[in-house]
């Protein structure tokens, strides 16, 4: 019984972590409609943007997880303004061209800058270890992604849902002609929206070097999981791809730990069956954009 | 016009003979070795450290040997075979190298060994650790280790210091199940019990539902043989899931504890025992001088793979220096069986039957010593041959 919990706990961090690293694909890919697969390199870049300040010039942990958001996101806007602008309305080829060689160029950046071997964070020594509650193994690490990307969630769909940002949003995801004709600046909307995807990839990155490891492979590694969450999910909202990875998480864990000769495919398993079930994914629109 | 014509010829021809007069000249004074090494992509900390080690080693003792100048030319494969496949054929064909040498991975080594045979050169193998290697070719020889070598010594270790029930986690590739499958043999020979046995995906981000299952079986050790690079990543989890607290103590091939990557490992690491061939701290004073001008050089500690990276080298020279300057390929393979050496690891020696290396293998445990990591070696096993070769 123990056992199971201690998995569910376990699969459930590790399905948290994965929607913070891909819910910024989702909406890239889904509202914007735009196929960004250097989604991973932004999340490369904040991990060692907090490695470096951690390591390095020793700033405490927790302060330097905002500063991976923040110079992810300022890397995207950058980049959002000069180069991915061009492609929002060229073909899905292009796009996924054009990204996957800024994948490639920023492994190799990484790879010359920091070299290639894995880097760690120095964690604050709170944040190590498991503590036991009713037999159940908790690890903090794991605890505090949880809590963090729990809020996260919950602040995300708030905005989205709430407030005047989230229903310009929206808007000019809906009808980009529309939403210009009453008055909304789509690009700069789209910029934001952009920005704050990378923001949080960024985030993503931080948080999992310590879980995935952190290496210039990165943003190839773990593009495969990206786009199981986003393709199971559905991109048409936050919830789908939240619950996805969810379910991800806790079935790969679980089939880690209970066929461990078949764990690696549990995933994919998944992925398969959920698509031929519903080929939109689980929360897709019936109709395709 | 004519006469123009017959003094381009003239030209021509005069330079062709020079060419004729300056080539073979060259050829006979240089000797060529083509080291192929994953530069770049995950394997590229191996190959470093053998460019590193190999560059050391020349710079100390000249580049010239029996009166040639020995030239290293390397190329990266990535550690991707076709690569090396490549690499190989360029500098056979259009570099005319005297050696191959270097090979991060097994697979890469393999692709190179008919090459080897059909160029009828020698193919030192600085790296790759699977057993079958030296069988693909006459002409290859390893200056590396075999995973058999370290993993049938830890499990008689383990069976004989009362470690009576072990949990096993290894990569899904060949060196994982040779270090599996020799550890298992040995191990349960000498009376002990594998009570789980769990073979991670190569590519694997991680470890915790396989730890927590490993926690479950409450073995008395984990033997672990994962790649260099994802040793620090595995001692991280085995800490964060308290299996240092449970008691469940981690064995295996030392490449977990690669001295390249040990520092930044964190205090879980210690205590953990492991069998292998060299150890940054082993106390000869060969291997003092050799980690400070390493350190020197490069600003961090030589591993296991810079070791081999020199003593490959060290048999290329010593090998010309046999056949006193002859490039004859056979004549440089007979010269290399059979050389016995005092290197950084300790003695070693390259058997003749095999032209694999004989080495001591040594039980380590990981300890502090002046504030950094280091595998401390209590136990050694003296000459260890290679055990996995095909049965004849």
């Amino acid at each position: 019984m123990t056992a199971i919990l201690t998995n569910l706990f376990d699969g459930v961090a590790y399905g948290m972590l994965l929607f913070v690293l891909a819910c910024g694909l989702a909406v890239t890919l889904g509202l914007m409609n735009f196929v960004n697969l250097a989604h991973g390199a932004f999340a490369m870049a904040g991990g060692y943007v907090c490695m470096v300040l951690v390591n390095r010039m020793g700033w405490p942990f927790f302060a330097a997880l905002p500063l991976a958001f923040v110079s992810s996101a300022a890397i995207g806007i950058a980049l959002e303004r000069t180069l991915y602008r061009h492609l929002y309305t060229r073909s899905h080829l292009d796009q996924v061209l054009f990204t996957i060689g800024l994948t490639f160029m920023s492994v190799a950046a990484v790879d010359y800058i920091q070299g290639s071997s894995r880097v760690f964070i120095n964690l604050p020594a709170a944040l190590q270890g498991q503590f036991d509650v009713f037999g159940v193994g908790i690890g903090r690490y794991r605890l505090m992604i949880i809590v963090i990307c729990g809020l996260l969630t919950i602040g995300l769909q708030m905005v989205l849902a709430k407030t005047r940002f989230g229903s310009r949003l929206r808007a000019a995801v809906d009808d980009p002609r529309a939403a210009s004709g009453l008055g909304i600046n789509v690009p700069q909307v789209f910029a934001f929206t952009f920005a704050f995807g990378c923001g949080l990839a960024g985030l993503g990155g931080a948080l999992s070097a310590e879980i995935l490891g952190l290496d210039p492979y990165f943003p190839l590694k773990f593009m495969i999981y990206f786009l199981i969450v986003v393709t199971v999910g559905g991109s048409s909202s936050i919830t789908g791809p939240f619950l996805a990875s969810l379910l991800l998480g806790i079935g790969d864990v679980a089939g880690k730990y209970y066929v461990p000769k078949m764990g690696p495919f549990v995933i994919y398993t998944m992925m398969i069956v959920i698509l031929i079930w519903r080929p939109n994914g689980l929360f897709g629109r019936t109709a395709a954009r | 016009m004519f006469e123009r014509k017959i003094f381009s010829r003239t030209a021509a021809v005069a330079a062709i003979a020079g060419l004729a007069a300056v080539a073979p000249a060259k050829a006979e004074d240089t000797v060529k070795v083509g080291l192929i090494l994953p530069m770049t992509g995950g394997q590229a900390s191996t190959g470093k450290q053998i460019e590193n080690a190999v560059k050391l080693y020349m710079q100390q003792k000249g580049d010239t040997v029996a009166g040639k100048k020995v030239e290293i030319i390397l190329k990266d494969d990535a550690a991707i075979p076709d690569k090396t496949k490549t690499a190989a054929q360029e500098l056979i064909v259009n570099d005319k190298v005297n050696f191959i040498a270097g090979f991060g991975v097994t697979p890469a080594a393999l692709a190179a060994a008919p090459l080897a045979t059909q160029a009828k050169i020698p193919e030192v193998v600085m790296a790759a650790g699977t057993s079958i290697i030296t069988e693909r070719s006459p002409y290859i020889v390893r200056t590396s280790f075999t995973l058999a070598q370290s993993s049938t010594i830890i499990g008689d270790w383990a069976v004989k210091n009362g470690i009576k029930k072990v949990a096993t986690l290894t990569s899904d590739y060949a060196p994982g199940n040779d270090a599996l499958n020799f550890f298992k043999q040995n191990f349960t020979a000498g009376g002990g019990e594998v009570v789980e046995e769990v073979k991670t995906p190569l590519q694997n981000p991680d470890f915790a539902p396989f730890l927590q299952r490993m926690k479950d079986a409450k073995p008395d050790a984990i033997f672990v043989f994962v790649p260099a690079g994802q040793g620090g990543n595995f001692m991280k989890q085995y800490a964060e899931r308290g299996l240092d607290k449970a008691g469940i103590k981690v064995i295996g091939p030392g490449d977990v504890t690669d001295d390249d990557l040990l520092n930044n490992m964190g205090d879980a690491v210690l205590g953990t025992v492991t069998a292998h061939l060299y150890s940054a701290a082993h106390p000869s004073t060969m291997n003092k001088d050799f980690v400070a001008a390493y350190k020197k050089a490069y600003g961090n500690r030589p591993g296991f793979m810079a070791v081999s990276g020199y003593d490959g080298i060290h048999l290329i020279y010593e090998a010309l220096k046999k056949t006193g300057g002859d490039t004859n390929g056979d004549k440089l393979i007979e010269a290399m069986k059979g050389q016995k050496w005092e290197s950084p690891r300790g003695p070693i020696s390259i058997d003749p039957e095999t032209r694999d290396i004989v080495q001591n293998i040594y039980i380590r445990k990981v300890e502090k010593v002046d504030g950094e990591l280091y595998n401390v070696e209590f136990a050694t096993f003296e000459a260890v041959k290679d055990l996995g070769k095909t049965k004849k």
